[in-house]
């Protein structure tokens, strides 16, 4: 195993007709699988929930761990296109404010021309795809780094948020929509729960799992998904074997525009109300569950599975340290340790897969 | 390049035709209930205008972006501007070196007079001198009970916040309640810490404090959610801002807890939530009375010579309860977001 020369690239077997050549199927099952970007973080968040587990028996019930999934599920839900753009070799600061600014159009919308809240609702959503084909093209015109781009996008809607909600309601947060028509059929969609056993299940839960397979099968199966991969890893040879870069940078930007479009109606649907500053500090927590779920802020490399699992790690430590019932001065700080470790798990389970 | 723009101008068609159908959608997808339409048309709280000279007067607070509590301390501030013939120059940072700088940006304008809020008084302190060595009057309010006559401000408009926290156990203990729990949403923000301090002082049962991300009402569900599930011999949940409370309410239906939800400020949606009995009080200290009296006090200052409390004793601007025995009163003015 050490004498080998060439790093374990995941290239299918080459063309020879022997499987056994001396380069490739030498390693064994269980490392073939920890070099998968999704197993790191998979044994970290088992780790994190077995702790709490033992930590804080209030964890242990059904419903506990509906609100740990409930809370994993507003964050992961946006890691998933997070993530997916973050292979595709980018990322967005402005997705957290995007949010907001998704939620705050379909409120006002509807409210001040007094129309069925669908109505706000499809128009939220032709405004956050077009914040994210905005920040794409922008990018892909200028050159400009995604981080400048969308940190100028998410001073600009952090600025749009406010001034125009003031502007138009004449309040910082929205009128409440709740006796409006179209208000119950949008909640059932965006924001009702419904029963398992005598325990409420949130529909954000079912909503992100199912994001989350749609979001792999494209990854693993499709073109597009090769697409991402490709315009990550090398974007000029990526280019030069015919991959769309452009189309496929911008389409990413605009995925990241539907989910804040998603849990921006979640929002709305579940308070009623939208206040303009929300939002602000959320992208790093995406970002953040989109790394620890074994992405790379470089590019090229990553699964869709892997931040379900980040995702879900941080809403365990979030609430698991609350059912532990620790000294909450200390919470941002468990929080920080917590990720910290996990994610040194996380690299150390890549780097012993990868080292032969 | 030439291949990969052609989608991209195929893909605005359908969003052309998207815009022009939501378009016509509009004229035959109006709510029947609710909207602006139902609005009420109240009348403002304008009163006459003063003929004395123009002047301006600066208010800088500490305010974060988008909060509902401060948007209505800058409204009476304004009626108390428009009344006095007095040009406002509103400014904000939450950052206390940035707001201090904002001082020192009014100072510059020579304004006639500023008010200030004092979240950190001791970042101030300098800007505050500068201020007096150029004769422009400062009154703060707010924040900063403790420390406006140390700082040499003319007068201050307030709550103490601790008072208003001890008012709230008093009023926990009448209504017997046994064991709170105090949700935080802002790490580190003496004033809310304050509060709490004040609730543990005079209530005689178990008050413990939970931290939440203010700006992430998911996460902050969720996590009083969890709180009530982990203890759920808690009796009230005690917020310390109205759009908090208002979620702390979901929470306690989703723990299927028994929880009361009691809460400092008030909105809008909030006195709807008291009539209809999911919030059982609130501890309000008047937002719009701190703005309003703050601009008045330096008009009548200046065309008048006059000191409020005499320049001795805070003027108290709560706290006030309101509870389902008066909150139909309130709730007018609310609608208006002026209360």
């Amino acid at each position: 195993m050490t004498q080998q020369a060439e790093p374990a690239v995941t290239i299918p077997p080459a063309s020879g007709p022997k499987e056994t050549d001396g380069r490739t199927a030498q390693r064994s099952l269980a490392l073939r699988l920890l070099a998968r970007p999704e197993v790191g973080v998979f044994l970290g968040a088992v780790a994190v929930f077995v702790f709490f587990l033992i930590a804080a028996p209030a964890v242990r019930s059904g419903s506990s761990m509906a609100t740990v999934l409930y809370q994993s599920s507003t964050i992961g839900i946006m890691a998933l296109p997070v993530a997916l753009l973050m292979i595709g070799g980018e990322f967005d600061l402005s997705s957290g404010v995007a949010v907001i600014t998704s939620a705050l159009t379909a409120s006002m919308l509807s409210y001040q021309l007094t129309m069925n809240v669908w109505m706000g609702v499809i128009v939220a959503l032709v405004v956050s795809l077009a914040i994210g084909a905005f920040n794409g093209w922008m990018m892909v015109r200028t050159g400009l780094p995604s981080f400048l781009v969308t940190l100028g996008t998410f001073l600009i809607l952090q600025g749009v948020n406010l001034a125009v909600t003031k502007l138009i309601t004449n309040n910082v947060a929205t009128d409440d929509i709740s006796t409006m028509d179209g208000f119950d059929q949008a909640k059932k969609v965006f924001a009702s729960s419904f029963d398992v056993g005598g325990v409420q299940v949130k529909i954000t839960i079912v909503w992100w799992l199912v994001f989350a397979a749609i979001a792999t099968w494209v990854l693993l199966r499709t073109k597009y998904g090769n697409w991402i991969f490709a315009v990550g890893g090398n974007q000029d040879s990526a280019r030069a074997v015919g991959v769309p870069v452009t189309f496929t940078k911008i389409t990413l930007f605009m995925l990241v525009g539907f989910g804040a479009w998603f849990i921006g109606m979640h929002q709305l649907f579940s308070f009623n109300t939208v206040q303009s500053g929300e939002g602000v500090g959320q992208e790093l927590i995406y970002i953040a569950a989109a790394v620890i779920g074994g992405c790379l802020l470089t590019g090229g490399y990553g699964s869709a599975i892997g931040p379900v699992f980040g995702a879900f790690m941080f809403g365990m430590v979030q609430q698991g340290i609350v059912y532990a019932g620790w000294n909450p001065d200390w919470f941002k700080a468990f929080l920080g340790v917590m990720l910290l470790g996990a994610t040194l798990i996380n690299l150390w389970v890549r780097r012993t897969a990868t080292r032969r | 390049m030439d291949r990969t723009l052609h989608p991209r101008s195929r893909r605005i068609a359908p969003l052309v035709a998207m815009a022009a159908a939501s378009a016509l959608l509009v004229a035959g997808c109006s709510s029947s209930s609710g909207g602006k339409k139902s609005e009420e048309s109240g009348d403002s709280a304008s009163a006459g205008k003063a003929n004395t000279p123009r002047m301006t007067v600066a208010l800088v607070t500490h305010q974060s972006p988008g909060d509902t509590f401060w948007d209505i301390v800058r409204k009476g501030a304004e009626a108390a501007a428009a009344k006095d013939n007095i040009k406002l120059v509103y400014s904000a940072d939450p950052n206390a070196g940035s707001q201090a700088n904002l001082v020192q940006n009014a100072i510059d304008q020579k304004v006639d007079g500023i008010a200030i809020t004092l979240a950190k008084p001791d970042a101030l302190k300098d800007v505050v001198s500068k201020a007096k060595a150029a004769g422009i009057p400062v009154v703060g309010l707010n924040s900063g009970v403790s420390d406006w006559k140390k700082l040499g401000l003319l007068q201050f408009f307030g709550q103490d916040e601790t008072v208003a926290g001890e008012g709230l156990g008093n009023k926990l203990n009448s209504l017997g309640a046994k064991n709170a729990v105090c949700v935080i949403q802002e790490q580190g923000n003496i004033g809310l810490t304050q509060r709490c301090d004040g609730v543990k002082k005079t209530f005689s049962g178990k008050v413990e404090n939970l931290y939440v991300n203010g700006t992430d009402m998911p996460s902050v569900k969720s996590t009083i959610t969890a709180k009530l599930k982990q203890n759920s011999s808690i009796d009230h949940v005690i917020t310390l801002g109205a759009p908090i409370a208002l979620t702390a309410t979901q929470s306690v239906s989703d723990a299927g807890s028994k929880a009361k939800v009691a809460t400092f400020d008030l909105n809008k949606d909030l006195t709807g939530a008291i009539s209809k009995g999911t919030v059982e009080f609130a501890v309000d200290q008047q937002p719009y009375l701190q703005g309003y009296l703050a601009v008045d006090s330096l008009w009548l200052y200046k065309t008048n010579g006059n000191y409020s409390g005499g320049g001795e004793q805070p003027i108290l601007t709560g706290p006030a309860f309101v509870d389902k025995s008066n909150v139909d009163a309130v709730a007018k003015f609310a609608a208006k977001g002026t209360r």
